[in-house]
């Protein structure tokens, strides 16, 4: 035991870190199966386990683009939306061929990962080269041009296989298809997708999350990683040590899309009904305010910013129709209590100064 | 002829955003932020308009006046209590608020006027007394260019004169110059940086109440969301011309609702936005700095 | 005025009558020629008609007024900026197109007269992101953590520490860079280049900001270095006594003209370069 608290000592201070995150996640998931097991969760709180699971991903996949590479993006709704679609046609058209329904939401959260990563790289490719807040304004623009062009998209499928039009005209039904009578319409143009058989669940929601962790916290402590922060603290100075600048931030951007496709295949196989407008502009800035809450390249604080803001709007329900109200006045004392110097220097007296002091890793 | 009239309802739809993007290119330029409230900022000047047109019986000249007093409070006032504790705090910080400010007047207009839109009266009625139709009748009637269509265009024109006179001419439009350059410059020659930004949030938030009532007089109907979108689109406006260019918030809010317009009437209504968005896009990559603004490359 | 004769692609070409290359390079490549180099920002001539030749092991030094181009020069050795005209030739390769990180891959390494570092990271971090090249896994085989990973990452841990006792920093590894001194952030910054494993290494005003006793710990670590590395060092600086003191060959740039080239004892004695650099004051220049 000694020797193990001795190894522990030993360790990096950002591996020890690495290791809380984990082990607080892994407990935090016994400690809610508990729970349900033993009917502690109302109704409500259980149906948001799963978009829980699905905006912890957001956040922590969305902190890699603005944390760790340093740019804003307000288009991340745009990627959950392409994983979220082509993880319920994969799924919805995969049922005979996997009958197995786990097995089904695996395939259909890679196929929607592997979409959002091809979508994250033909929006990263031109979209990197802009800086700052033409950057931001550029994400935000592909993100409603995502979501438009899937509010245009019919797809449906039969024994003949997949059937999809574009509805440009706005005048095109799911009719047009032409499926045979036993075939299944799977999205709807902007009624979106519809009776999609719900095979999401927590414990799919927390491996997801643990996957997410192991190839973003071991990414950053990677050569790769130490490349994207390079270039986030200092652009020039990577490019004078020969470091690659549109390789390393496409991969910290296709990475961070391919996550959020990943999230939104189990957040759209969560519900029969789902629509294209849920992933709008709101969507993305909420999961930007969780991290920002959670602190810039702080993983761990993603994760509970949007667990805790998730469920603060429903905690809130006693304020009725104040609540929204509630929870902006909330986001702005926040906002500004942690960035208020005098707060800063208090809390800089409480807690041990660490800055600049060496571990003893 | 039907070419010209989509032209026409687009030129006036972008004089709006034109109106809406000159506010927010000068916030912009001054405090350097994404004013996510600013769009807010317009549909409360629109309900206050609309308030004083329906409950008071105000006419349409006075209850844009109104309202634009109101939302010069409202800016001044938010700029004082949210952003002014955050001029040393991270941009990301400062977008966050302007987040929480955006979720509250969203949230405040819908538990005061509630959910439902509300019909709003054009400022100056699309009919006359007659019944017949209040417009510019051309080329025998075969084109018809509504007053509400001319007014707004005539507005946004003078309103871009008064603001290039102002901030190229006037002394406290080089004091907002100068601070928008650098602030800490700027407080050494004697400009009062607090009381300057003050005023820029005042001139884009009564800009924006403006916008308000012609948006709505278009739009026929308000919600509490009426200014997100229009918000969003009037800062692609701002970012499309150059943004803290005040010529280029004028081009890129005219341009934006001339592609608007006729991508609804010719190619698709429901992708209107996205080949709007896609324009945008093309320019800026073309322009990283926007139609008319300079490229700063970054000193080494 | 006599004319040596030195290397260019493989073939013997007379080089300007006053070359600054060691007797000792002579006869191999240079590692640095600069011919007719010239860039202008609008309609301003920044550098004009800039030839310079630096030998393999050399310790060039760039002087100038403020003003003078200098940093310029850097930057369009190592690409920050394309130039307008001229041509320069790493080690006898063409950089024409090149962009900076890949002249950094070729063989440049520099350091900034306006310090940057990755600041929020910890000074080993920035020694290893200079050894970025160098480490050969791929991503994948980082976020797996394949054994490969573990190999390379000890030995980035260990070339770290080895590179960073050249200024005896080894227990500032896990301090954060930014908040290093001044004078530990501008030899970290030497570290991190060296780390790059280039063969000219360019230093834009090592010495800014020193006192003299430090200044003095910098010339010996100056030499130090280019006598383990085996590499060229160019340098610009306005402390002249490090200048005169270790540069072989020093190169005076005024109004991006270079006015004269030389050694110590050349350069103090050119009249043109006491009326346009040292001024009138004989005690404010070489000592």
């Amino acid at each position: 035991m000694r020797k193990l608290t001795q190894k522990i000592r030993g360790l990096k201070k950002t591996t020890k870190v690495d290791f809380a995150t984990y082990l607080g996640v892994i407990l935090a998931f016994i400690a809610v199966t508990l729970l349900g097991r033993f009917g502690l969760l109302n109704r409500s709180l259980t149906g948001m386990l799963v978009p829980i699971c699905a905006y912890i991903v957001m956040a922590v996949s969305l902190n890699l683009t603005v944390g760790i590479l340093g740019e804003l993006s307000l288009g991340h709704a745009g990627f959950m939306s392409v994983g979220a679609f082509s993880g319920v046609i994969a799924a919805q058209s995969l049922q005979g061929a996997i009958p197995s329904a786990p097995v089904r939401l695996a395939v259909a959260i890679l196929v929607g990962a592997v979409f959002a990563a091809a979508a994250g790289f033909i929006v990263g490719v031109p979209v990197l080269r802009l800086r700052g807040d033409y950057l931001a304004i550029v994400t935000l623009a592909f993100g409603e041009i995502i979501k438009e062009l899937i509010n245009c998209l019919l797809v449906g499928y039969d024994s003949r296989g997949l059937h999809m039009a574009f509805n440009v005209s706005g005048s095109l039904t799911i009719n047009d298809l032409g499926l045979e009578p036993d075939g299944m319409a799977i999205i709807k143009g902007a009624q979106g997708a519809t009776g999609t058989t719900t095979i999401a669940t927590f414990t799919a929601g927390f491996i997801l999350i643990m996957i997410t962790l192991v190839i973003v916290l071991n990414l950053v402590r990677s050569r790769a990683g130490r490349a994207i922060m390079a270039l986030r603290d200092n652009r020039i100075a990577a490019e004078s040590v020969g470091i690659n600048v549109t390789k390393y931030k496409l991969m910290a951007f296709v990475t961070s899309a391919s996550l959020a496709g990943a999230a939104g295949a189990l957040y759209g196989l969560n519900y029969s009904n789902l629509a294209a407008s849920k992933f709008s502009f709101d969507t993305s800035i909420l999961v930007l305010v969780y991290v920002v809450l959670g602190g810039l390249g702080n993983m761990w604080g993603s994760i509970i910013a949007a667990a805790v803001l998730y469920i603060l709007p429903e905690a809130l329900r006693e304020f009725a129709d104040y609540r929204m109200l509630v929870y902006a006045v909330v986001l702005i004392l926040v906002m500004l209590a942690t960035n208020n110097d005098q707060l800063k220097a208090l809390a800089g007296r409480i807690l041990p100064k660490r800055k600049g002091a060496a571990d003893n890793g | 002829m039907e070419f010209l009239s989509y032209l026409i309802s687009g030129i006036s739809l972008g004089s709006v955003y034109a109106i809406i993007a000159l506010g927010y290119t000068m916030v912009y330029g001054i405090a350097k932020m994404l004013n996510f409230a600013h769009g807010d900022v317009i549909m409360v000047g629109g309900y206050v308009s609309f308030c004083a047109m329906s409950y008071l019986g105000l006419p349409g000249w006075l209850s844009v006046v109104l309202a634009m007093a109101a939302c010069t409070v409202l800016g001044v006032v938010i700029e004082g209590l949210a952003y002014k504790p955050l001029r040393q705090a991270t941009s990301l910080a400062v977008l966050i608020t302007a987040i929480g400010v955006s979720y509250f007047l969203q949230n405040a207009a819908q538990l005061i006027w509630g959910a439902s839109p509300k019909g709003y009266t054009p400022l100056i009625p699309t009919t006359n007394a007659q019944g017949e139709p209040n417009a510019l009748r051309l080329f025998d009637g075969q084109l018809s260019i509504s007053y509400i269509s001319l007014f707004t265009m005539g507005a946004c024109i003078v309103i871009m004169a008064l603001l290039t006179f102002f901030t190229g001419r006037t002394k406290l439009g080089k004091a907002m110059r100068a601070c928008s350059e650098d602030k800490g410059a700027a407080q050494l020659m004697g400009i009062n940086v607090n009381a300057t930004i003050s005023l820029t949030f005042a001139i884009g938030s009564a800009l924006a109440a403006v916008a308000g009532g012609l948006l709505c007089s278009f739009t026929t109907s308000l919600m509490p969301t009426t200014g997100s979108m229009p918000g969003i689109k009037a800062f692609t406006a701002a970012v499309f011309g150059g943004i803290g260019s005040i010529p280029g918030a004028f081009l890129g809010g005219v341009l934006l609702g001339i592609i608007e317009s006729l991508a609804k009437a010719y190619i698709s209504t429901q992708l209107a936005n996205a080949i709007l968005f896609a324009v945008l896009i093309i320019v800026l990559l073309v322009k990283p700095s926007g139609l008319l603004g300079k490229y700063v490359p970054e000193k080494v | 005025m006599a004319e040596k004769k030195v290397f260019e692609k493989g073939k013997m070409v007379p080089v300007p009558s006053v070359s600054i290359i060691p007797e000792r390079d002579l006869g191999k490549t240079p590692i640095l020629e600069c011919s007719h180099l010239g860039i202008d920002f609008g309609g301003l001539t920044a550098v004009n008609e800039f030839n310079i030749t630096v030998g393999r092991t050399e310790i060039a030094g760039l002087i100038g007024p403020n003003g003078a181009g200098k940093t310029t020069v850097f930057n369009l050795l190592t690409k920050v900026y394309q130039p307008t005209r001229g041509t320069i030739l790493l080690d006898g390769m063409d950089t024409h197109g090149k962009t900076p990180a890949q002249i950094n891959r070729m063989g440049i390494a520099r350091t900034f007269q306006n310090i940057r570092l990755f600041s929020s990271l910890s000074v080993e971090d920035n020694v290893k992101i200079g050894l970025h090249n160098q480490e050969k896994y791929s991503m994948v085989s980082g976020i797996l953590r394949l054994p490969k990973y573990w190999r390379q990452e000890k030995a980035a841990h260990e070339r770290a520490l080895e590179l960073l006792s050249i200024f005896d920093m080894e227990h500032m590894a896990n301090y954060q860079a930014g908040s290093l001194p001044y004078g530990a952030q501008r030899r970290l910054e030497i570290v991190r280049a060296l780390a790059t494993n280039p063969s000219l290494l360019l230093l834009d005003e090592p010495a800014a900001g020193m006192n003299p006793s430090e200044t003095a710990e910098l010339m010996e670590n100056i030499v130090k270095i280019r006598d383990t590395f085996q590499i060229a060092i160019m340098l610009i600086e306005h402390d002249m006594n490090l200048v005169m003191g270790i540069c072989e060959g020093i190169c005076v740039l005024n109004f991006g003209q270079i006015i004269a080239k030389g050694t110590a004892e050349e350069i103090q004695s050119n009249p043109t370069v006491i009326e346009a650099y040292l001024g009138k004051q004989q005690e404010g220049g070489a000592g």
